[in-house]
């Protein structure tokens, strides 16, 4: 399949020739965190190409890598009618005044080549203008691919990824995917179907063929399977679902519902909800000997487990003081001293007004994202382990689900903007500020990304 | 709404629990107070058709049937927000699914927990199986076996009423009680 044709990456043997410019200085760093985080200029022209056919494959690949740049809300991409220097080779260093006389803080300049047997070479560096050097990309003085050219979208993904990271220091997560629930039908009979898309919504297509109801998908951390629930067998049962061969199983059989499955951040484990006689608890089953350890047991619903990146806390929801909210344990079971106060198993880090659910450690580790339900309206929001620092990001009529992109800077999430309205994906930023909504092929809901491919 | 359906439902519950099977209530009052007309529902058609002849019609449908039981029993009772305990109005209609499956001790069935769409899926998957066991716990607490009911939850992915409404609210946070064998007819 496409996702799994190796991408030849090497240094730009080109790039020699300019083996006596000044060495890579300290990354200009993007501060996401901040509200009022500036963007950052970046003019990327027109790739050059060596035929006709060649320059719509580089047309293409500069949509690509614009659109993947602007939807972070990170970057200013400066209009070329405003660019000077017409002469651009990605042999050359640029003329670094052309460039900062508009305010270009980067510049990006690639070229397609199609070559004797047909491969496609595409080429690629970025300076830094206001320096006078080159931005390193993965370390390296440039980048140069030579694939298929239905690999096209990967390439110009991959580049997008590389300005990310060279100029905000985080990693980049173009080229990713989203798995999500598509959603058809009128509501009292919804025909709801396991789907995939990129993360920017191209290349969607279906893996479930909708004849039993499916919910929420979350892709493993390490290899291409998915987690989810289905009603396949009548009872709702957590299944896995390995992208490469279209084959999924049960993740066993046992009497009770399971549900609200996510992977550990190792991959090796499965952690859930298991409900029994009307009680839900938090389970864990390691994959290789598929054996299941019972990590709560309380009368109140536990439920939407998540683990903390590495591995030793686990965040869920529970309503056991009433109403449903976040609480932290230890993956082994031992006490923890309660920031409220007092020594429990469980520590209770919510407080707000409402109820709070559906909890996801970032992969970060800093944050815990959760849907907030109060006076009648969903927030998604985002709120330290310790629950210090609780920050809604979005309301709507219902919000809900929020997963993080691999490098914890977005989150995606679904939304019904008004009553009645279908769902939606959106991403949001952690300012709040960059909302945007992601086109899927009809009605989308119980979003989750995948880690950067490669 | 909620109390004026099952005050109705009682009345021709009453007449069955006493045999007098002839002289249950018109069919057309039944239906009519068993259906809020707004509802659609949308759950699987019963398990075969029934044969309706003209007497029947007049006598509503035969005792034992599904149909039957939808419409002298009731198959569904309904909750309160975030909340899964059986209040009076639903143990009258659980009551009256106890005698009758007392009656009919071939019948299983399926208690459906249901949630309306102000929750989450995950939280509301917890809650509406929850809701199918307080309902499977009451029924076997009448006497009946535990073997005979099978429970699952549908959380919020199977609304009989579509819209985002307080009223389809009400009808959707329900357990609906399915027969899936056994039935006369």
């Amino acid at each position: 399949m496409l996702f799994r044709q190796t991408l030849f990456s090497m240094g730009l043997a080109v790039a020699s020739c300019f083996a006596c410019m000044v060495p890579a200085s300290a990354q200009i760093n993007v501060e996401i965190n901040q509200a009022s985080a500036r963007e950052f200029r970046v003019a990327l022209p027109d790739f050059n190409a060596n035929t006709p056919e060649a320059q719509a494959l580089a047309d293409q690949i500069t949509a690509i890598m614009r659109n993947d740049l602007r939807s972070t809300g990170l970057f200013d991409l400066l209009t070329p009618d405003s660019f000077i220097q017409q002469d651009l080779s990605v042999l050359v260093q640029p003329r670094f005044a052309d460039w900062r006389i508009i305010d270009t803080e980067s510049l990006g300049i690639g070229e397609v080549e199609i070559m004797d047997d047909g491969r496609m070479r595409v080429a690629f560096r970025l300076w830094d203008t206001a320096q006078e050097q080159e931005h390193l990309l993965s370390g390296r003085r440039g980048r140069q691919y030579v694939t298929t050219s239905e690999n096209l979208r990967r390439v110009a993904h991959v580049l997008a990824d590389d300005i990310y990271t060279s100029l905000t220091g985080d990693e980049g997560y173009f080229d990713s995917r989203i798995v999500f629930i598509a959603e058809s039908g009128p509501r009292t009979a919804r025909v709801k179907r396991l789907a995939i898309m990129d993360q920017d919504g191209a290349n969607a297509e279906f893996l479930t063929n909708g004849q039993h109801t499916v919910l929420t998908p979350r892709f493993s951390p390490s290899d291409q399977t998915i987690t989810y629930m289905t009603y396949e067998r009548g009872r709702p049962q957590v299944y896995l679902f390995d992208i490469e061969t279209g084959r999924s199983e049960a993740l066993g059989q046992f009497q009770g519902m399971t549900y609200a499955p996510r992977f550990s951040p190792d991959g090796n484990s499965v952690i859930m909800a298991q409900a029994d006689n009307g009680n839900s608890d938090i389970y864990i089953m390691d994959l290789n000997s598929r054996r299941r350890t019972r990590l709560t047991d309380h009368p109140a619903i536990d439920t939407s487990p998540s683990m903390s990146p590495d591995g030793d806390e686990i965040v869920f929801t529970s309503d056991r003081g009433g109403t449903p909210q976040l609480y932290v344990m230890n993956r082994d079971g031992s006490m923890r001293t309660c920031p409220s106060g007092g020594r429990d198993v469980a520590c209770r880090i919510t407080f707000g007004s409402g109820r709070y659910s559906t909890p996801v450690w970032s992969p970060r580790g800093d944050l815990i994202a959760f849907t907030r339900q109060a006076n009648g309206r969903f927030y998604i929001g985002v709120i330290e382990p310790d629950g210090e620092g609780e920050r809604l990001l979005t309301e709507a009529y219902l919000d809900e689900g929020p997963a993080w992109s691999p490098n914890g800077r977005v989150i995606i999430f679904f939304r019904e903007d008004r009553p009645g309205a279908s769902p939606a994906l959106y991403t949001v930023d952690l300012t709040g500020r960059n909302l945007r909504r992601l086109n899927t092929p009809g009605d989308a809901s119980d979003p989750a990304w995948s880690p950067t491919l490669r | 709404m909620k109390n004026k359906m099952f005050k109705l439902v009682s009345v021709a519950g009453i007449a069955l629990a006493l045999g007098a099977c002839a002289s249950n209530p018109p069919v057309e009052e039944e239906v009519a107070v068993t259906t809020p007309p707004p509802v659609r529902d949308t759950t699987p058609p019963p398990v075969r058709d029934e044969v309706v002849t003209s007497r029947e019609v007049v006598q509503g449908p035969p005792p034992g049937t599904v149909q039957d039981f939808i419409v002298n029993v009731g198959e569904r009772v309904y909750f309160d927000t975030d909340r899964y305990n059986l209040d009076a109005d639903d143990m009258a209609v659980l009551n009256r699914q106890a005698a009758w499956l007392q009656a009919y001790p071939t019948v299983r069935i399926m208690v459906a927990g249901n949630c309306d769409e102000r929750g989450t899926r995950e939280y509301n998957l917890g809650l509406g199986e929850r809701r199918a066991n307080s309902v499977k716990d009451y029924l076997v607490s009448r006497g009946i076996s535990a073997d005979r009911i099978e429970t699952i939850s549908y959380g919020k992915e199977r609304p009989i009423d579509g819209r985002s409404t307080p009223e389809a609210w009400e009808v959707n946070r329900n357990s609906h009680t399915q027969i899936v064998s056994g039935q006369v007819g």
